[in-house]
């Protein structure tokens, strides 16, 4: 197909994958140099702000020390496993409802679940606020773990149900027919072969969770019940400048989980991506 | 094929039955934390409830009030701005980079996971890189620009309505290139490569197979590529939060940071849940056409 030589190819496609590379990647390298200089070198600029003069690591130091950090990371932690597995058992039954059992209001259901998906928090976040008041949740864990399901349900719900569709009806009837019971099925044979869609609803819940910006802004205004992403940008963006590496600092440590995640199951989220746009 | 004619007398072993009970722990969850808050945000709307005092039924009051709002106006045709000028640059870079991805390329698997950066990192957290990026003082692109004669004082890049509102769009598209750019790689790979070289066989040029044998086949996932984006983009917050807050004087804002300006900073719960609610049949309007569009594809 496509015959070119070496040097063609070089600047067709590594060429350009390097600006690519460059445009995309360059906030992530100066976030990285900005966390390990000093704050005054920052300011000096005779330097050339685009390297590190004087290294240093005073800065994740000092956010790790006099910032509430931890706390941050456990509470995000906390509130996306929660939050993701409930998401994943509620959408797990509903896709293999909508997927396989006829119900009243079954076929309504499927777009009912759709629409929902295209509820943002941005829409809801002032009545919430009451509800969470009303409940008593504001500044504990629930008042995450139960609204993030909300966003998550649906699209899992839909990739899991295009995932079961896909699995052959046959396999279901003849253990039917040997009399195993529809929740038996449901657990030793359709979950079993749906591991790849599983994982990529998982991947996908865990990472809307740990993005989540809205909700936890509002909920959580004591300090130590913050989550990363608004703790870093509510407790360290103070007047003092000093803050800047650390706030750097805080913002790389926040992004590593869910890129970890990602690099792992890059695959997996690419697949699911598809299974959406193409099946739905 | 009919596995309802399995009569059992186990009740979760019936069908309707099972089926409702499956259902129940997520439409629960739902109806408690998404379909109540909806109601509830109607009914505030109509009010003017403030936070700490409850409101009485002023009638469509605070709608009537928005539209008189210069605010508001300036909000929504942000808001336009922001989600639907930004859908073509991140339609173009991201086929250009679907395009280089498709071929093959060592270390092929780093590179993806790398260039998705942009689009799974916590949005807050990468714009507050670029909020350092766009730093009054010390911005790199300042410093580069004044060492490469361009400029001679610092940009002012989010301190002026102009720039400050194409550096968030500039932002919102850099966070959309990655999600384009795999979406429409799935797409291309799902082309036939036969097709291809039935083409390139017919004396089709580069140019001509792209448009003829390509294009047709991504249309599908661009077109849903670009819906979803527009829903997504148009119900923002974290990105303009971080960036301006919606300033200078107010002139950045879309709905969401407006609203969360008014409603929760400013108390009035009312006037806040009617700004939302103005998204909401716009964003229906999407919806629908995303969801014929699928429903016809499929």
């Amino acid at each position: 197909m496509m015959v070119g030589s070496e040097s063609h190819r070089t600047l067709q496609i590594y060429i350009p994958l390097v600006i690519y590379g460059l445009l995309l990647l360059f906030p992530f390298y100066w976030m990285t140099i900005v966390s390990l200089k000093p704050s005054s070198d920052l300011f000096d600029l005779n330097f050339n702000p685009f390297w590190v003069q004087r290294f240093t690591f005073e800065n994740y130091t000092y956010l790790f020390e006099n910032t509430e950090f931890w706390s941050w990371m456990w509470n995000t932690m906390v509130i996306a496993i929660v939050s993701t597995a409930l998401s994943i058992f509620c959408s797990i039954c509903i896709g293999y409802a909508l997927a396989r059992l006829r119900f009243p209001g079954s076929n309504f259901m499927g777009i009912g679940i759709f629409l929902v998906y295209l509820v943002p928090p941005t829409l809801l976040f002032i009545p919430m606020a009451q509800v969470i008041g009303t409940l008593n949740l504001f500044n504990t864990h629930w008042s995450l773990i139960l609204t993030y399901p909300t966003q998550l349900i649906p699209f899992a719900s839909w990739l899991l149900m295009g995932y079961f569709l896909t699995i052959p009806k046959e396999v279901e009837e003849s253990a039917l027919m040997d009399g195993c019971s529809r929740i038996q099925i449901l657990i030793r044979i359709v979950l079993p072969l749906s591991v790849p869609g599983i994982l990529s609803a998982t991947i996908f819940c865990f990472t809307l969770c740990w993005n989540e910006f809205l909700y936890a802004l509002i909920f959580m205004s004591s300090g130590d019940m913050k989550t990363i992403p608004v703790g870093t940008v509510s407790d360290l963006i103070k007047a003092d400048t000093l803050f800047w590496g650390s706030l750097m600092a805080s913002a790389l440590l926040g992004s590593v989980p869910v890129a970890f995640i990602y690099s792992f199951f890059v695959k997996y989220y690419v697949s699911g991506l598809t299974a959406s746009a193409v099946k739905g | 094929m009919n596995s309802g004619s399995i009569q059992s007398e186990n009740f979760l072993d019936r069908e309707s039955s099972l089926g409702v009970l499956l259902m129940l722990p997520g439409l629960i969850l739902l109806a408690v934390f998404l379909a109540y808050p909806f109601f509830l945000g109607i009914w505030l709307s109509l009010t003017d409830t403030r936070i700490g005092m409850p409101g009485e039924f002023i009638g469509l009051w605070n709608y009537v009030d928005l539209l008189e709002d210069e605010i508001f106006h300036q909000t929504a045709w942000n808001t336009m701005i922001y989600a639907l000028v930004t859908v073509p640059f991140k339609a173009v870079m991201g086929l250009g980079l679907a395009l280089i991805l498709n071929n093959q390329i060592r270390f092929s698997n780093p590179i993806r996971a790398f260039i998705m950066l942009p689009w799974i990192v916590p949005t807050a957290l990468s714009s507050l890189g670029w909020f350092m990026i766009f730093d009054p003082v010390f911005s790199p692109i300042s410093w580069l620009m004044i060492e490469m004669g361009f400029i001679d004082s610092n940009i002012n890049f989010l301190g002026d309505q102009l720039i400050a509102v194409t550096a968030i769009c500039w932002v919102n598209i850099w966070r959309g290139i990655p999600f384009f750019g795999i979406s429409i790689l799935a797409g291309l790979q799902a082309v036939p490569p036969e097709l291809h070289e039935q083409a390139a066989i017919d004396g089709a040029n580069k140019f001509n197979r792209f448009n003829h044998v390509t294009l047709p086949h991504i249309k599908g996932i661009l077109m849903i590529t670009s819906l979803l984006s527009v829903i997504w983009t148009f119900a923002d917050f974290q990105l303009i939060y971080v960036l301006t807050k919606g300033g200078p004087a107010n002139q950045t804002h879309i709905f969401g940071t407006y609203a969360y300006q008014v409603g929760l900073s400013g108390t009035e719960i009312g006037m806040g849940a009617a700004i939302t609610l103005y998204m909401f049949p716009i964003l229906a309007f999407f919806s629908i056409i995303l969801l014929r569009y699928m429903r016809k594809t499929a």
